[in-house]
């Protein structure tokens, strides 16, 4: 739709200003982790002679000198190091996939004047339209559009959430990555309150 | 000399039919197959270590067989029928690291095996047949004492399990898999207080929660398990279940939190009840500061494994040598340890070899490779060498960290009783090997990966292979020639070179050595990726 095309592009122009390239942003990713441990995969025996002697020729200077001023560089990851069956990493793995650092994903949500609160998962949505598309069908209410100058003009509602500073914002302020990782539940405002977080 | 129970270390050691026609009056087999280095994808899949050609030659031979034992073998679910049809006394299976088979193959055991004691998978790899083998299990009141099944990843029936249960009045060993919630858990632990194991599976409530799922006594039905001293699962725990498990912690002498990601604070008002606590395993995620509260607590620890929650390479990580030092401290009467962390010190593993004195198995994984001292920059040789020269009764070592070959030489002066050990990234020079081959008359077992040992060292070790179980070496320096030399010089051993699907095949360059004394000779189930010289 022609209108969530235009504010998913106002918020990106924002965002690039601001972008702090934080994980998950649009930026190519380092290419610091290489094949899966579980393919069967290995490097030959001249790359794998060579990071052996790369990384240990780095160190056995260092240890001839008698000084270490720095760690060895990331090491691509090679098949079955470290020593751990595939079971345990399998389970671990789905462990971490649901952990996350900082505010965590699960956040409350509360709407002004509703008796219960909800409770959503972050990481599900990509980008504040999805997010905000949810919360107007779980409380059946309209949120509206967002924007920069003017918030949810218009609306009786207004999205809100408190950030790791214990700060109330305007959902939609900041690049949706930062807003993820800062935020640690969401209020949605009605009223004259809300109608007044444009100024 | 007549022998009831037949142990076999490396299952083509011997054939099945010399095997069985030597020894006659057998009820109980135990088979080891792959190598454990294979448990790290470090062999292609195929490679052998087959159940099936054992599992005929003992159904001829042995009618009256009541227990098999089998690690990291490949079984298949016509082995399993074929097991489940030939002994009708059958009494105890157990498979540790073995794959192959699914749930059609359990469910031949469960429903023909009436006199079935134990039935234990452990870390094995079982495929979802959508069979459901536990309501295979006959109606009547069963003679099961053991039923392990906390690897098997697909769901059972509940109620025919609770119902199994408690027709089985002689049940200790329980463990459940992950897809058991803590609520079904509760109905099976009132059924069943006699347990002297448990695997409590998930411990979380199920997805759609059950009304009073969460306001079910657990603390109860824990306290009513008087016997039990074995605990384990904990596969997806919410920590705010696990105050249930109070009642039972002054009597536990066993507690695997392996799969459990607890942070030391909620580990603390568990472990400072544990007082009895011999055996425990756990993920890194407690912290030094958890391993801290361990040694305060556990005096009587005789086995600790500490787990990496994130197991990767050049990360910050939560243990370190304060957590083995604290343990070394504390925990006076440890006899074996797996470690792994990002960091270590020689100082730390000194002091531990100084006061664990009764260390029998030392295993120490310090993730970035060919990591330094931490604090000193030095390679690791002290800390190792300690090791073997402080623990008198050691007989299982696992080196890493940065060491050169006078680690080795440590090893070979001190190593006298080691029959167990792994190596990897390690060394500089041939000697390496050389000092360990020459230095350890009780060496069995040799894992070495990705260090500079090349054929003169493999060489060395001419007078010895005859009495070692194996020797494995991948992505080393030995060429085709070197173990060609080796096969030719002893000729009852058999030398697999293993050749990887993406490894540059040089005529020069072995990759993956395998070797080991046999009786057999070379085996008939060579797949075409091994070449036997």
């Amino acid at each position: 739709m022609e209108r969530s095309m235009a504010y998913e592009s106002d918020l990106n122009l924002k965002a690039t200003e601001l972008r702090l390239g934080l994980p998950g942003s649009d930026e190519p990713e380092k290419p610091s982790t290489t094949p899966s441990v579980r393919s069967n995969k290995r490097a030959s025996p001249e790359i794998s002679e060579e990071s052996r002697s790369k990384g240990s020729s780095c160190v056995s200077s260092k240890v001839e000198s008698g000084e270490r001023d720095s760690a060895p560089p990331a090491k691509e990851q090679v098949v079955g190091w470290p020593p751990i069956r595939s079971y345990r990493k399998n389970c671990l793995r789905a462990k971490k996939n649901d952990q996350v650092d900082g505010a965590g994903m699960y956040v409350k949500v509360s709407v002004d004047g509703a008796p219960y609160l909800r409770k959503i998962d972050l990481q599900v949505y990509k980008n504040y339209p999805e997010l905000l598309e949810t919360l107007e069908n779980m409380f059946k209410l309209t949120i509206g559009e967002y924007s920069e100058k003017e918030g949810y003009n218009g609306s009786d509602f207004a999205p809100t959430y408190e950030d790791k500073d214990g700060d109330w914002m305007l959902v939609g302020d900041v690049p949706w990555d930062m807003f993820i990782s800062s935020c640690k539940r969401l209020r949605i405002m009605k009223g004259s309150e809300a109608r007044g977080l444009s100024c | 000399m007549t022998r009831s129970d037949l142990f076999i270390g490396n299952c083509y050691a011997v054939s099945p039919e010399r095997a069985t026609s030597r020894f006659t009056r057998v009820r109980s087999v135990t088979l080891k197959g792959k190598p454990r280095f294979a448990d790290f994808n470090l062999m292609p899949p195929n490679w052998g270590a087959h159940f099936a050609p054992w599992v005929s030659a003992t159904a001829k031979a042995y009618p009256w067989l009541e227990k098999i034992h089998l690690k990291r073998m490949s079984v298949t679910d016509d082995d399993l029928a074929l097991l489940a049809e030939s002994f009708s006394g059958f009494k105890e299976l157990v498979l540790v690291c073995c794959d192959g088979f699914g749930t059609s193959g359990l469910a031949a055991v469960a429903s023909k095996c009436r006199q079935l004691k134990v039935l234990d998978l452990i870390e094995s790899e079982v495929s979802d047949d959508e069979v459901d083998w536990i309501m295979c299990f006959p109606d009547t009141e069963t003679c099961l004492e053991s039923l392990i099944f906390d690897c098997v990843e697909c769901l059972v029936d509940f109620d025919a399990l609770e119902r199994l249960v408690v027709r089985s009045p002689s049940l200790k060993k329980l463990r459940l898999n992950r897809f058991v919630s803590i609520g079904q858990l509760y109905r099976l632990m009132v059924r069943a207080p006699q347990l002297t194991h448990l695997g409590t599976g998930s411990f979380s409530p199920s997805e759609d929660v059950a009304q009073g799922e969460l306001e079910l006594d657990y603390v109860s039905a824990f306290a009513a398990c008087k016997s039990l001293v074995c605990l384990s699962g904990f596969r997806e725990i919410v920590p705010d279940c696990l105050p249930a498990i109070y009642p039972v912690c002054a009597n536990l002498t066993s507690l695997n939190f392996s799969y459990a990601n607890i942070s030391a604070e909620q580990l603390k008002p568990i472990i400072s009840n544990c007082h009895k606590l011999q055996t425990f395993w756990v993920l890194d995620s407690i912290c030094d500061e958890g391993l801290q509260a361990v040694a305060t607590t556990c005096k009587e620890l005789r086995e600790l494994r500490v787990f990496p929650f994130d197991p990767r390479e050049d990360i910050e990580g939560p243990v370190s040598e304060v957590g083995l030092q604290a343990i070394s401290e504390g925990c006076r009467k440890l006899q074996s340890i797996l470690y792994f962390c990002q960091r270590m010190t020689n100082a730390a593993v000194i002091a531990m070899s100084k006061n664990c004195p009764d260390l029998v198995v030392f295993r120490l994984c310090i993730m970035g490779r060919q990591r330094p001292d931490h604090v000193t920059g030095e390679p690791m040789d002290e800390g190792f060498g300690a090791i073997v020269m402080n623990c008198k009764k050691l007989t299982r070592l696992a080196v890493s960290g940065l060491l050169t070959d006078t680690a080795f030489a440590y090893i070979g002066k001190y190593g006298k009783i080691v029959r167990t050990l792994s190596v990897a990234f390690a060394g500089d020079s041939d000697m390496g090997l050389k000092y360990v081959l020459e230095g350890c008359p009780r060496l069995q077992k040799l894992e070495i990966r990705d260090s500079p040992f090349g054929d003169t060292a493999l060489l060395s070790g001419l007078h010895h292979y005859y009495n070692m179980r194996f020797l494995w070496m991948s992505a080393c320096r030995l060429s085709h020639q070197g173990c060609q030399q080796i096969a030719q010089a002893l000729p009852h051993l058999v030398v697999e070179v293993i050749k990887h699907e993406d490894t540059v095949h040089t005529d020069d360059y072995a990759d993956t050595l395998y070797m080991y004394r046999s009786l057999a000779g070379r085996r008939h189930d060579v797949p075409k990726f091994v070449s036997i010289l």
